[in-house]
């Protein structure tokens, strides 16, 4: 399944349950289905039943992901949107040249827009490509928060580079960091993001070439550090509370990563263990007679309580913890934005200043200024309402990870609890049939 | 109390000191003093059974406490030990109450002591083990030590049990020395050590040549052996994956509380999700502090494998003193057989096998008629001797597998039924434990759905 998102919680089965309450119940994604309340769950609007051939005709029939995951992609952001574009990315494949081996993952994309050239498109990305990306992002909307990316590599646990749950957990990772530039109200847009979505390999070296040359970058850091190290002279109150909150919730995520990182790994120990704590019974079992009925009952019980340990750790791999690390990068990202805004609030205030002592070129500089001045209102809207957004977005995800998190672990205690039972009840039968039977 | 007191000092002898392997020896004559009646054919068997039941109907045996104490040893050096309170209850009529009739101190190497003695004077019978010397099978919550409160609360169960283990089987619990360990706190040592039993006891090594030596066993001993070699491996192997899984399982529920902290921490930023953080938070520690209770529980079923653990050891114990026996048996028959062979070479003036005589006799000539006869006489002698005791030996071989046997039979209910209780309520522990989880993270849910 591509795009494990944490969806509200579904119950044990891992289909959307329940019938479309009213209005439009077979169609998947007409874009009046996904005008909702508030109240009304999502997830009765996709009966089990809904068929890609109810689908708009401009989207091709041959869907390269499964109708569910295109379910999940839509529901992770809480938004009546125009759902008109999706984008997976999967399969992913190591190339090896004489400098390095990378791997490459297939982005598949199918929209309806009328800006994309075809319906279709289907290209493969590296990493460094991602990148690239998110830097463009970041340089044309520097105080919209922009997804997070996975780490580069990860140092800890001497994870080896290309192992199969390290690509496994970033291909989940980059997939859900287009589905939620997808999701943007105006990232969505980005000419960029169609460039990345589109290109072949050569037109997309091509036109990683354009835009701002090397010494125009380089210019701009250095006035990056020169007023970052001047500092921002007074920030508007929400914009101190918003800084005070990420700072907080930075520290708290960074926690809740750690904590639920060591409850796998404890987890995963634990099953290691169990997987030896039933076969030592049945074995036992070998050399009794009157007992090997009740031994062979617990290995058999422990057994399946080692099973549904199996289950829950996935569970908590797919559902928890990517959400969990994803909003931990978000907070870096989040301090990020804070920066560059104080940087643009800072621009200002130094052309502002400079205003003052300086007497000639008064009017490009009161130019200068008022369209810095503009620069900085535009800054503050955008990321005021992006920030909302967030929030928003964020408590919904939260939720949903520690939902499912605690329906996950309700159905495992259920289903020890079922096999203790009835392993308990055959016993007890058999203690009732015979006080002393003979046994042959 | 008085008048119990002469009862059961009749009732009781000292264990028989000659000979050994006569199991029935004393037991024979505290029935003769008490029936009337004819002696049945049929064992004891029967009888001690109402008399124990009568006399178990008698007795409540606890031990009720555990305290720590300082003292001189042997070497004269200063040692800190725990001593346990026994203490005894006669109950006057059925279901009527108890009244405290003896109570005393005794440390574990006083229990030590009674087992071996039990041991050397019952070798048919699969003596109860005690509960182990130092803390085996740890995981990692537990300390290894021998001072440690839960370690010293465990192990008083455990000589509790063994007490009352000894006291409801039908031919231990008539040992005086069993009484007096009972009623008699100074001076019980040197009564034990009186009875010079370590003596009595068989070398390990002559037991160890026996088992390799031995020729014609019976067949369930050998069985018997072997079972109880998979017995004590299974269960050893068990109780280390049992103490390993416990480790983990503890980590599991303990690293959610952290949750719980930083839950709280976290909804004081928070504004919506506030209130159902901290009680979410909540939850998770009473998650993780529900494994304590949990884990304890778990240790007493772990004890309780244990003492079968050990209880394999008893087993192996009662095969090698058959087999100790039967080779003894098989000793002496082929040193029978050799003088018998002996006496008729010497008879028949043929000789047939080497001999040291034979070769002297050659080297230096023939003995006398008169020396030859003197000679066949002896042997003649030593022959209707070991015919005898080859007789006896055979008698006491035989009747030692009928009593181990019996005793094997009676241990081997015993393991079933108590195995099978052990077992189900361990899987009662595992519902109590997944229905609390239930709980714990429906209440959980219901606070992240609110957030």
């Amino acid at each position: 399944m591509e795009g494990e998102l944490p969806a509200a919680p579904r119950g044990s089965s891992g289909l959307p349950a329940g019938d479309a309450s009213g209005d439009s119940p077979c169609a998947l994604l007409p874009a009046e289905a996904l005008a909702l309340d508030g109240d009304e769950d999502d997830l009765e609007v996709f009966s089990k039943d809904a068929s890609l051939t109810d689908m708009n005709s401009s989207l091709s029939p041959t869907m390269p992901t499964s109708p569910l995951s295109m379910i999940n992609q839509v529901k992770f952001e809480d938004e009546p949107d125009l759902r008109d574009l999706f984008i997976t990315v999967d399969d992913p494949e190591s190339h090896v040249t004489t400098i390095e081996t990378f791997i490459t993952y297939r982005v598949a994309t199918q929209t309806s827009r009328g800006e994309f050239d075809s319906s279709e498109f289907e290209v493969r990305r590296r990493y460094q490509d991602f990148l690239w990306l998110k830097g463009k992002l970041e340089e044309a909307h520097p105080t919209l928060i922009i997804p997070p990316l996975p780490e580069k590599f990860v140092v800890k646990g001497m994870v080896e580079r290309f192992n199969d749950d390290f690509i496994e957990t970033r291909r989940r990772a980059l997939n859900k960091f287009l589905n939620r530039i997808a999701d943007h109200p105006t990232l969505t847009f980005s000419e960029d993001l169609k460039v990345f979505l589109t290109a072949q390999a050569g037109e997309l070296s091509a036109h990683k070439k354009q835009g701002p040359g090397l010494l125009s970058k380089v210019g701009q850091t250095v006035r990056a550090v020169a007023l970052s190290m001047r500092g921002v002279r007074s920030r508007p109150e929400e914009f101190v509370e918003m800084n005070d909150f990420i700072e907080a919730f930075s520290q708290k995520m960074s926690l809740i990563d750690k904590i639920s990182q060591r409850i796998y790994k404890e987890e995963r120990e634990y099953f290691d263990e169990m997987k030896e704590y039933g076969p030592i019974h049945a074995l036992w079992s070998e050399s009794e007679e009157d007992l090997a009925d009740t031994l062979g009952g617990v290995a058999s019980c422990l057994d399946r309580c080692c099973q549904a340990t199996e289950r829950r750790l996935c569970g908590l791999s797919e559902a928890l913890l990517p959400v969990v690390h994803e909003y931990l990068l978000y907070s870096e990202m989040l301090m990020g934005v804070m920066k560059r805004r104080d940087h643009i609030q800072a621009e200002l205030e130094s052309k502002a200043e400079a205003l003052t002592y300086r007497k000639a070129d008064t009017d490009l500089l009161t130019e200068e200024i008022g369209k810095l001045e503009d620069k900085v209102e535009c800054a503050n809207t955008a990321l005021r309402a992006d920030w909302e957004r967030w929030k928003q977005n964020m408590r919904n995800d939260i939720k949903s990870a520690f939902a499912d998190t605690a329906e996950r672990n309700i159905h495992y205690y259920e289903q020890c609890l079922a096999t203790w039972e009835s392993f308990l009840a055959a016993q007890t039968d058999l203690y009732a049939k015979e006080p002393s039977e003979d046994k042959p | 109390m008085e008048q119990a007191a002469p009862d059961l000092e009749r009732l009781l002898q000292p264990a028989p000191l000659e000979p050994l392997g006569h199991p029935d020896a004393g037991l024979e004559a505290a029935v003769g003093e008490e029936a009337e009646g004819p002696q049945d054919d049929e064992g004891p068997g029967d009888r001690t059974m109402t008399e124990n039941n009568f006399w178990l109907k008698k007795i409540e045996i606890s031990v009720s406490e555990a305290e720590k104490r300082t003292g001189r040893n042997a070497m004269n050096m200063q040692e800190t030990y725990t001593a346990y309170l026994v203490e005894t209850r006669s109950v006057e009529h059925i279901d009527g109450p108890s009244v405290l009739t003896d109570s005393l101190w005794r440390r574990y190497s006083e229990f030590e002591l009674l087992r071996n003695y039990l041991l050397v004077y019952y070798p048919h019978i699969v003596v109860p083990p005690l509960p182990e010397k130092r803390a085996e099978f740890v995981w990692h919550k537990l300390s290894a030590d021998n001072m440690d409160p839960d370690f010293v609360e465990r192990r008083r169960i455990g000589l509790e049990n063994f007490l009352l283990r000894v006291a409801s089987h039908p031919i231990l619990c008539r040992d005086k020395i069993f009484y007096l360990f009972l009623t008699q706190e100074g001076n019980w040592k040197e009564i034990v050590n009186e009875t010079g039993f370590q003596l009595k006891a068989d070398s390990r090594l002559k037991a160890l040549n026996a088992t390799f030596r031995v020729k014609n066993p019976d067949k369930r001993f050998t069985e018997l052996k072997h079972y109880s070699d998979e017995l004590q491996s299974v269960i050893s192997h068990l109780l280390r994956v049992r103490a390993r899984v416990a480790d983990r399982l503890y980590g599991v529920y303990k690293v959610h509380g952290n949750y719980g902290r930083v839950f709280s921490e976290w909804s004081a930023i928070e504004k919506e999700m506030g209130d159902g953080l901290q009680s979410a938070g909540h939850h998770m520690d009473v998650y993780a502090s529900s494994i304590d209770d949990i884990l304890e529980d778990e240790e007493h079923y772990a004890d309780q494998l244990k003492e079968y653990l050990f209880y394999a050891e008893a087993l192996r114990a009662v095969c090698r003193k058959h087999e100790l026996m039967q080779y003894d048996l098989e000793m002496a028959a082929q040193d029978l057989a050799s003088k018998k062979q002996q006496c008729e070479e010497l008879a028949t003036g043929t000789v047939r096998t080497f001999s040291l005589k034979g070769m002297t006799t050659k080297l230096f000539g023939q003995e006398t008629p008169e020396q030859r006869e003197a000679r066949i006489k002896v042997l003649e002698e030593q022959i209707s001797e070991g015919e005898q005791q080859l007789k006896s030996k055979n008698l006491e071989g035989r009747e030692f597998v009928k009593n181990a046997w019996a005793d094997i039979e009676r241990f081997k209910e015993q393991k079933n039924r108590d195995l099978k209780e052990a077992l189900i309520s361990y899987a009662v522990m595992q519902i109590s434990m997944c229905k609390k989880g239930i709980q714990v993270w429906t209440n959980a849910k219901e606070c992240f759905s609110k957030m």
